[in-house]
Order: structure tokens, then sequence, then C-alpha cells
């Protein structure tokens, strides 16, 4: 079963990229294909993970785990099952800081307690001693923050950081993400769903369906000028406050990916469809400076 | 009009143990009074803990509640006897979240359908198929699927199987509790297109319960917006998006994120996260919060005052300052 299919991407040194793809799209499986955190049943057939110049995927288990805790980081949707229910906030960020950066004892607690200052905790001192079922999830996730910077990573995942969230907190974890890309120069590639938060966050989309990439370019353009049909659906299915009438939808629901569909994966749902698309897949093609598209028909899209 | 529902200081206190031998009360929801036209749709919206869902279960006295009173075509529910409550349940469904939660995974979801029809004697055996078909079509689904497994399939097909089971007894009003926050973005609309079109053709009242404002915005006539169990403000859809009374309906809309990237705005945030719903006290509960906060906020009672005809908030500082509907910007 192929779950990923030639996804081409690049991330520019204190850039936020988001990834947006329905279920099945194949985001959060790139993001664990360049963390190395594959499950055991999925192998990489082929392509590379060009890291600050190196390939990822030609390194040994061992120097993929420095790189995994020094250069790049990654949070994970539900911040409470990621963190140890046993160890007290204080201990999980002593590890990393012991592995990762060698600081023990009084140093190490002087750092943890700038990182959870750093990420918005209110009484840092309190929040040290605390397990993860006394903190609420906001503070989750603030903490697990905290725990994917302690390590000084220059690429940081976060994998639907906000999706477990409520509204307010939500908003607060976006500022405070933002704040990190301004203050620390966080490269940072953020996989969602939701295209309201890339709205708020990102300086560049790329939109996944089926595990292809099927549009990508600067988040103004995407929004603009759409050239991808189902961009341009999820573009308009989107409720938004104060729009009446009947709501725009894509036809049809994603399908299994074991039954990816033939030529573009998009085109039994696709309103452009044409005898082609079922028969050839598009290649990438250049929109504009930065926008490129995977559309037979991407000119009458537009 | 006359309301299909009322709520009346509808409450619902579960004990809870507070250290070794004390016992507190925890307020899901406290002072409840909402009322539904007929036809109409009632959005309740809160964050997880603010009560949405618990009122929603008192409604249908699926939870007991505790005081109050719930009417329906105005005689009350809260009184009844399990016989006469097995007929009201087929005047009011609920559609739950997940719907494959819902679903038992071991039988054809057609069978699901059926289960309430037979219940209630609506629909003999023999009629059974040809009323199920009819169920289906009306929910966007074909005969073809009344055999199949939830699992076999996708989750808007379950929300839509949900929503034909809610609707089999002809019920006048549906509980809808989140019934697309599970569910992929394109298919949400799908699903929000229907409801709506459900409730012209079948004139369905819906207690709509969501966190989500936009999803809020398309089906919503009312919106009651409720915080710790409380209602905090309620009003027609538009004046209460448009004009807020209360600083939390005023959060909530702030956080709701942008549609367009060039939207993006610094925002006044509530801070820090809710407190805690176990004895809160008798005035504003989102005073700890609340960037608007003034001494007198936690020095008298916080009620639910009807400001403007149709409009009720429970803040304080807006009751005091903004008489008759007058709007100044808050400093």
């Amino acid at each position: 079963m192929q779950v990923l299919d030639g996804v081409d991407f690049q991330v520019e040194d204190g850039e936020i990229l988001g990834i947006v793809g329905e279920s099945g799209s194949g985001k959060t499986m790139t993001a664990l294909s360049v963390t190395g955190l594959l499950p055991p049943a999925a192998k990489i057939c082929g392509g590379e993970v060009i890291f600050r110049g190196a390939n990822l995927l030609a390194l040994s288990r061992r120097q993929m785990n420095r790189v995994r805790g020094e250069k790049i980081s990654m949070i994970f949707q539900s911040p409470r099952a990621s963190l140890n229910p046993l160890y007290r906030v204080e201990t999980t960020l002593a590890q990393v800081l012991r592995t990762h950066r060698n600081l023990r004892g009084e140093s190490a607690r002087r750092v943890a307690l700038e990182l959870l200052v750093d990420v918005g905790l209110p009484d840092p001192p309190r929040v040290l001693r605390q397990y993860p079922h006394q903190l609420s999830g906001g503070m989750c996730q603030r903490v697990m923050i905290a725990y994917a910077l302690a390590s000084n990573p220059s690429l940081l995942i976060a994998d639907e950081p906000t999706t477990a969230l409520d509204v307010t907190v939500q908003l607060q974890i976006i500022q405070l993400l933002s704040r990190l890309r301004k203050e620390h120069g966080l490269t940072l590639i953020l996989i969602t769903h939701n295209l309201s938060v890339i709205a708020e966050l990102c300086d560049r989309v790329t939109v996944m369906y089926l595990g292809k990439i099927v549009e990508e370019g600067p988040v103004l353009e995407i929004f603009d000028r759409p050239r991808h049909p189902y961009t341009v659906g999820l573009l308009a299915s989107r409720p938004t406050v104060h729009v009446e009438g009947t709501l725009a939808t894509i036809p049809g629901q994603v399908p299994d990916v074991r039954e990816r569909p033939p030529g573009c994966p998009f085109h039994p749902r696709c309103p452009f469809a044409k005898e082609i698309c079922s028969e050839q897949h598009p290649v990438r093609e250049k929109v504009d400076s930065g926008h490129s598209v995977e559309c037979h028909f991407w000119r009458e899209v537009g | 009009m006359t309301a299909l529902l009322e709520t009346r200081a509808l409450q619902k206190v579960y004990p809870v143990r507070a250290g070794l031998a004390h016992r507190a009360r925890l307020f899901a929801a406290d002072d409840v009074s909402i009322s539904i036209e007929r036809g109409r749709t009632l959005a309740l919206v809160g964050e997880s803990g603010s009560g949405k869902t618990t009122v929603g279960r008192c409604v249908l006295r699926l939870e007991e509640p505790t005081g109050g009173d719930v009417l329906l075509d105005g005689s009350s529910v809260t009184g009844l006897r399990p016989p006469q409550l097995r007929r009201l349940r087929r005047e009011m469904q609920m559609v739950y979240q997940d719907p494959l939660d819902s679903l038992n995974p071991r039988h054809p979801v057609g069978e699901l359908v059926a289960e309430p029809l037979l219940i209630h004697r609506i629909v003999p055996k023999s009629g059974m198929r040809t009323e199920l078909e009819g169920l289906f079509r009306m929910v966007g689904l074909g005969p073809q699927h009344v055999n199949r497994l939830p699992h076999q399939l996708s989750g808007g097909q379950q929300q839509r199987v949900g929503i034909a089971r809610a609707l089999a007894t002809g019920p006048k009003l549906v509980v809808l509790d989140e019934p697309t926050s599970a569910l992929d973005v394109s298919v949400q609309a799908q699903i929000i297109n229907l409801l709506r079109d459900l409730q012209r053709t079948r004139e369905l009242t819906f207690l709509f319960i969501s966190h989500d404002l936009a999803v809020v915005s398309l089906i919503a006539h009312r919106i009651a917006v409720m915080y710790l169990g409380q209602i905090v403000e309620i009003g027609p859809k538009n004046a209460v998006l448009d004009r807020p009374t209360h600083p939390y309906t005023r959060a909530l809309i702030a956080a709701t994120p942008v549609d367009h990237p060039a939207e993006r705005r610094e925002r006044i945030v509530v801070r820090g996260e809710p407190t805690s719903p176990i004895e809160p006290p008798a005035h504003c509960r989102l005073v700890p919060r609340c960037p608007f906060a003034q001494p007198i906020c936690s020095q008298v009672p916080a009620d639910l005052v009807e400001v403007v005809p149709g409009r009720w908030t429970r803040c304080v500082r807006f009751q005091r300052e903004h008489e008759n509907g007058v709007w100044e910007p808050a400093s």
C-alpha cells in the first residue's frame, strides 16, 4: 500500500510552512518520514530528505537520533499523550537537557525555568513540580513546546498542535508559535487540516491529497489565486462567520488510500475532470514564482 | 410563535469529593433558561467544560436535572415517569459528535436505523425495507448502504446514518451535539447543508451544540454562549456575532481563526483557561480571565439580564455602563 507518492517540498530557514490536507492525505506520514519516526511496518521506498545539505535517510540510527534530538523536534496533536504521566515536568525537561545539552542540576533547572517562561506558562516553579494530569490541555501543549525547544532545534514540526484545544487556547498557542518564530528565528512545519490556522501562521502552504502534493505556494497566492480544483473546493467549503446561504461542497469523499484512483487522484471528485485526468497523472507545473500545481487544467481553474 | 422547547433555570449539580471529608458541588449547568421556537435553531456555544452537552442531555432526560424545568410543547418533561417518557422520546432525538461511537459496530447500519422504528412500533416489519430506503434517501444515502457495517462507511456517511436514525421517529426536536466536529472540512460542509435542508423540509427544531462559531453562524437563528455552566449571553445570531455584549463572547469571536491571511491582526485574548466549576462564586465567573474586569464585577451577583429586547447578558459591567443597549467600546 503506497501512502506517499513523490512528495517534494522545501522549507527555508526561519519560514513557517503549512502542510494542509484531510484525513488520509499523508500529511502526518510526511512529517514522520522527515523525523525518521515512521512505524516499523512503513518503508521509504525512494527519495531523499535533505536537511542542511545532508540526506537524513542515509544516516545511521544513532546519527538520526542525534539529529532528531538536537536539530529537529516534533510536537503532536495530543500533548497529554506525549508526556510521560509518571514524570514531573521537571524530570521530563531535565532528561532532554542532560542528553542533548549536557546540562545538569542547578543549571538544568535554570534553563528549564527559562523555557517555561518562554512558552508563557504562569508560575513556572510550580509547573516544574507538577505531573501532566495536573495541567490543562493548553498548559500541556506549552510544556510540550518547551520540551521540543529544550534542545535548541533549528526545525520544529508541529502535527495538528491546536486541534485538540479550545478556541481561546488555540489562539494562545498560535500566538506563542508566531512569537517563537520572531524571537528565535524558529523554522516551523505546521501540519493541519484547518485552513484558518494556516491563514493565521504560515508563509507558504503545501496542499496534499491522497499522498500527493497537489499545490504549493505563498500563503496569499494560495488563498487568493488557488489553481488546483481541490484547493479551490477546500477554501470554498470552509464555514466562515457571516457567510449566509448554502456552503459550497466537494462532492463525494476522500477514497481509501488502498483505492487510489489512477491518473490524477482527485479526478473522480473534480468538476474540471476530463478523460485525460483518469489516464495520466499531471506533472508539477509552475504557475508563478514559488507557486506550482499538479493539474492538467489549472489554467482553466484560475 | 410559541416555543417548542423551553428550559427554566435548569440546573445539574454533581457531588464531588474535594479532600478527605469535604464534599463539594460541581455546577455543570446552572440557571440555564433557553427557549427555541418551532422550526428554528438555537446554538449553544462554549468551550469544553462549559456545560453545553450537559444541557443537551438534561433536555432529553438522558441525565436527570437537579433543578429547574424542561418544557416541550408547553408540557413538562422533568416530571414524566418512564412510560410517558418513552412516548415523548419519539418527539426528541439526539445526533452525536462521533458517529462511529454511537453506532453498534456489529450491526448493519440499516438495523440501527430500524431499531427506534420497532421500539416505538412506528413501522411494521413488513414495511421496514421501504421505510429504511426512504430514510436513507432523505439523508443522501443509497439503498445499497442499508446492509453495510458502520466501519464500511466513511465518516460523513456514518454521520448521515446517525441523522437518519435520529429522524426515524419523526421527532420535533433534535439535539445535535457537535455533529460536524469529527468530520473533514469538505464533508462538514455537506452535512451542514443537509441539516439545513432537513430543517426546512421537515420543520425541525434544532438545539445545536458546538464550539465552532463559524459553523454556528451558518445554521443558527439564535445563539446562547455558555461559560462554566452558565449562559452568559443570548441573542439573535447576527446581533451576538456583530455586537457581543459579554467579554467572553468577544473573546470567542476574536479567537476564531481568520479566514484569510490578509486578516491577521493582534487580538485581545482572555488570559489562561477556565477556572473550576466546583462551588463557583455568585459573582461573574469570568473575572479571573476578563481583560475588562472592574472591582464591581467581583462584588455583586452576576444575573442574566435583558439589556435590549431579545438580548440577554450576564456581564455586570455591561449592564451598568450600557443602559438601553448603548454600546461604548470598553477600555
